[in-house]
């Protein structure tokens, strides 16, 4: 079985890692006038539980 | 090659498969709404409206066929007593997917597939009043003047001509009915006016499209005969075609 012949300096290892980036999820707000929250688009809205009008989620 | 089944696969393989596709479809139809993720709400949701057709259906038949997919009887009986009948009216469409977002723990996108509520009194009336409406506006062209004679005199010849002569007489003696029925009203020189005119624009051209639009209706009256089939549809439709 092939094994690694050295170990992976700290510093390899943190610039693998430098490249792990997030990034911001588009956000629209909720259409429910009473709610306004930031939701996720074409979800369900997590704080009024409302999509479309209709209530889906028990809040 | 069978076409492949759309959207993910589900499962360590297709036994699996099958076997959360027929738990999901029993959970949704004894609760009526279920929170699941979304590639398994998509998958499911094919199934689950074919085996609501199934019930629509009602028959001894159709109620084993859905037993091959649901174990839980009293599920099956809601499905054929309750939820079936219910969508008498809906033709397709009996379930909603929602996305409500990602799940804590895997960050799974989460949906929630629903039962749609059967087709209120007020919907009911409001779609009837469309497709009359859409039945108004747009009426069948009776067949008259010039195309008309053109079709009896080439009737011997053709039975196109001739199928269409006889409809022609036909819509002849409605409007004399209906000319009868205007005269009361005094709108008779106008509606015989119009109908004049209108046959003067339809010239020689007008009888091939005539023939065409005939030949239309039969094939259609094929492939009709062959939807009340049922299932076999696409089998059969090849055959009634040759």
């Amino acid at each position: 079985m092939a094994v690694p012949k050295r170990k992976k300096s700290r510093s390899n290892t943190r610039a693998r890692r430098a490249q792990w980036k997030t990034s911001a999820p588009t956000l629209v707000t909720c259409p429910n006038r009473a709610c306004g929250h930031p939701t996720l688009p074409h979800t369900a809205c997590p704080n009024c539980g409302q999509y479309q009008g209709k209530q889906v989620l028990a809040v | 090659m069978p076409t492949p089944t759309k959207g993910p696969r589900l499962g360590g393989g297709p036994a699996h498969e099958r076997l959360m596709l027929a738990n999901l479809a029993t959970s949704l139809f004894a609760h009526d709404r279920i929170t699941t993720t979304e590639a398994k709400a998509k998958r499911l949701r094919p199934l689950a409206e074919r085996l609501i057709t199934f019930a629509k259906r009602g028959d001894l038949h159709a109620r084993r066929q859905v037993m091959k997919v649901i174990g839980d009887k009293d599920v099956v009986h809601k499905l054929f007593a309750e939820i079936g009948p219910n969508y008498a009216e809906r033709a397709g469409g009996y379930t909603r997917i929602v996305k409500v977002g990602p799940r804590k723990g895997d960050n799974a996108p989460m949906a929630v597939i629903a039962l749609v509520e059967s087709v209120t009194d007020t919907q009911a009336v409001v779609a009837e009043a469309e497709r009359s409406r859409r039945a108004r506006v747009a009426p069948r062209k009776a067949t008259g003047g010039r195309t008309a004679e053109i079709a009896e005199e080439n009737a011997a010849e053709s039975p196109t001509a001739a199928s269409v002569a006889a409809e022609a007489a036909e819509a002849y003696d409605v409007d004399t009915t209906d000319e009868l029925d205007a005269q009361d009203t005094g709108e008779a020189q106008d509606t015989g006016e119009a109908e004049e005119t209108v046959g003067d624009a339809e010239d020689a051209d007008d009888s091939e499209a005539g023939d065409g639009s005939s030949e239309d209706a039969d094939d259609e009256g094929l492939s009709a005969v062959g939807l009340h089939d049922g299932e076999d549809d696409e089998s059969d439709e090849p055959k009634s075609t040759k």
